[in-house]
């Protein structure tokens, strides 16, 4: 009997113990690797440090007044651009572009984030983060791997994204530890990490509502980082880098803040809108 | 034998687990967002804010002449002034004298915000009937490559460069993430007193070999308005509805007052149906209107100038 409950009591100690080498456990890749026999890498769907899914509001509490309305013609604070740029956004005829079916200019990918509105987010597959918006009824696919980059991908007005995991590094400088650790205590593993998003491909459009413009020369790269807080509380930081050689003098750099909502009960699809 | 394996199990489980990750945030780091925190031209523009009734009475209730006053002519800004303020935020590492390891975190101090020291090691914050200071006391943890701090016990002070107001209740909450030579700083202002919901911004610095500051020097009080002196008693205010400056906003950019207020509703999405029926596109703007440099003056003419192709 105590034989028993002592193999009972070994198996409950190495399942424990054994958990973080397990085919999904962090080291087990790492052990494997170190026999010659490395693994596949997980999906970035199974690989996610950080979970980005459900709705999100954006809270506006910055550029309110080139956001929430639409801004007056020659209003360009803020915003680097060059001569060529401006000669664009003088010419702005918010009637023109809608006649002309372009009333989503607006919302194409450097300037969706920061349209006031919700944004869902879902996986799409295993590779792809699927982003909808319901100001301009958006769609942004972030796909993990290699994107397609051929010549004659067509433009769009949400591009081509690829994305990346963040994780943190798993090295660190002795100094920057701020408590001692005993030599039988584990060091606490790294949580957290963020989201990298490289969009190009895109369809010229709009930064600003007011006409504002970005070439199809624009590349955007944004950082998603994620804030759980004690209360409960879930806040989304997108930084967002645009760089465009031939409508901005340096780069256009933003940080459009969300927050989680619980569900969809205040989704309200509205389609885009040049004037509004 | 068993003791053994049992050994060798727990030491590959310890070396398959990473240890915890943290970055180096020494050196300065120029402001480079290019948001509208904290800047404004109307002395009136509360616009996206969360104010509270009391939040909105004392901003409105607020004349910069107070300034001017010998109490007040060296007053701070809050903590809150890292994001809304125009200098690069300068981090010093200060290490423990003893081991080397870090202690604190030290944000260098300007001409009008005190400094922050982000304290590492666990310290509990004190008690709410503490002194407060004008740059209250802060805590920080890592959470991954994030770090978190967590700041209370500021002094009251303006959050909008004189246009809002957190009290001495405040606590701001700041998240530095940073992505190579770019650090956005998150900053999560809540109080009980002024602000109906928490009021929060971004900014997004990048690292600089340029330490180009503001250095926080002694301050010395001086007379500045006559009136002030010959008056002790006069604390400039405007009285409730009496500002001057109320309606600035709306008559530039036929933006609705009740907007202009704010509110923690102006912040969501759904006000602005609330304003599609109200709002008027402004004509053009004329002044103050950003866009590119103005082109460099025409090369001079005459004797002495470069010869024309």
């Amino acid at each position: 009997m105590s034989r028993v409950l002592l193999v009972v009591a070994s198996a409950l100690v190495g399942l424990i113990l054994v958990g973080p080498i397990l085919p999904d456990g962090p080291g087990w890749a790492r052990l494997e690797a170190q026999r010659g026999n490395p693994q596949p890498p997980r999906v970035p769907r199974a690989a996610a440090p950080i979970d980005l899914t459900g709705y999100w509001v954006s809270i506006v509490t910055q550029d309110w007044r080139w956001r929430m309305v639409t801004p007056r013609k020659g209003d360009y604070q803020g915003i680097p651009m060059t001569p060529e740029a401006a000669k664009v956004a003088n010419a702005w005829d918010p009637a023109k572009d809608e006649a002309a079916g372009n009333q989503c200019k607006s919302y194409g990918a450097p300037a969706l984030m920061s349209v006031p509105g919700r944004i869902h987010i879902t996986w799409q597959d295993d590779n792809t983060l699927k982003v909808e918006t319901d100001a301009g009824m958006q769609t942004r696919l972030l796909r993990f791997g290699a994107a397609s980059t051929a010549a004659n991908t067509p433009r769009t007005w949400q591009g081509v994204s690829q994305a990346q995991w963040l994780t943190p590094r798993p090295n660190v400088p002795l100094q920057f530890r701020p408590a001692d650790r005993t030599a039988d205590t584990p060091p606490p593993r790294p949580t957290g990490g963020s989201l990298q998003v490289v969009t190009r491909s895109l369809r010229a459009g709009y930064l600003r509502k007011n006409g504002v413009p970005y070439s199809e020369s624009a590349v955007m790269t944004e950082y998603w980082d994620v804030y759980k807080r004690p209360n409960g509380e879930e806040w989304l930081t997108i930084t967002t880098q645009v760089e465009d050689p031939q409508y901005l003098r340096t780069a256009r750099l933003v940080a459009p803040i969300f927050k989680k909502e619980p569900d969809g009960s205040k989704w309200d699809p509205t389609p885009c809108s040049a004037t509004w | 034998m068993r003791c053994f394996r049992l050994a060798v199990l727990i030491s590959c489980v310890f070396a398959a687990t990473p240890a915890s990750a943290q970055l180096d945030l020494t050196g300065t780091w120029q402001r480079v967002g290019q948001n509208d925190n904290g800047a404004s031209r109307e002395p009136v523009d509360l616009l996206g804010m969360p104010l509270s009734a009391d939040g909105r009475a004392k901003a409105l209730s607020y004349d910069i002449a107070a300034l001017s006053a010998t109490e007040r002519q060296c007053q701070m800004y809050p903590p809150f002034y890292a994001l809304v303020g125009p200098f690069p935020l300068q981090f010093v590492m200060v290490p423990d004298p003893v081991t080397q390891k870090l202690l604190a975190w030290k944000i260098l101090g300007w001409g009008d915000r005190d400094e922050t020291m982000i304290w590492m090691d666990g310290r509990p914050h004190p008690s709410k009937n503490a002194p407060h200071s004008h740059g209250g006391f802060t805590t920080g943890a890592w959470e991954g490559d994030t770090l978190t701090a967590v700041t209370t016990h500021a002094k009251l002070g303006d959050i909008k460069r004189h246009r809002g107001f957190s009290s001495d209740r405040a606590t701001l909450t700041y998240r530095f993430n940073r992505h190579g030579d770019t650090l956005t700083v998150t900053g999560i202002l809540e109080d009980p007193v002024y602000l109906a919901e928490p009021f929060v911004l971004t900014e997004i610095f990048r690292l600089t070999t340029n330490p180009n500051n503001f250095p926080l020097t002694a301050c010395e009080p001086i007379e500045e308005l006559p009136t002030l002196h010959e008056n002790p008693a006069l604390v400039p205010h405007y009285l409730p509805g009496k500002h001057p400056a109320m309606n600035e906003v709306t008559e530039q950019y036929n933006i609705p007052l009740e907007a202009v207020v704010g509110g923690p509703e102006t912040m969501y999405p759904e006000y602005r149906k609330k304003l599609k029926d109200k709002y008027v596109m402004p004509p053009p703007c004329t002044r103050g209107c950003g866009g590119p440099p103005p082109a460099p003056p025409a090369p001079p003419a005459g004797r002495g100038a470069a010869p024309r192709q």
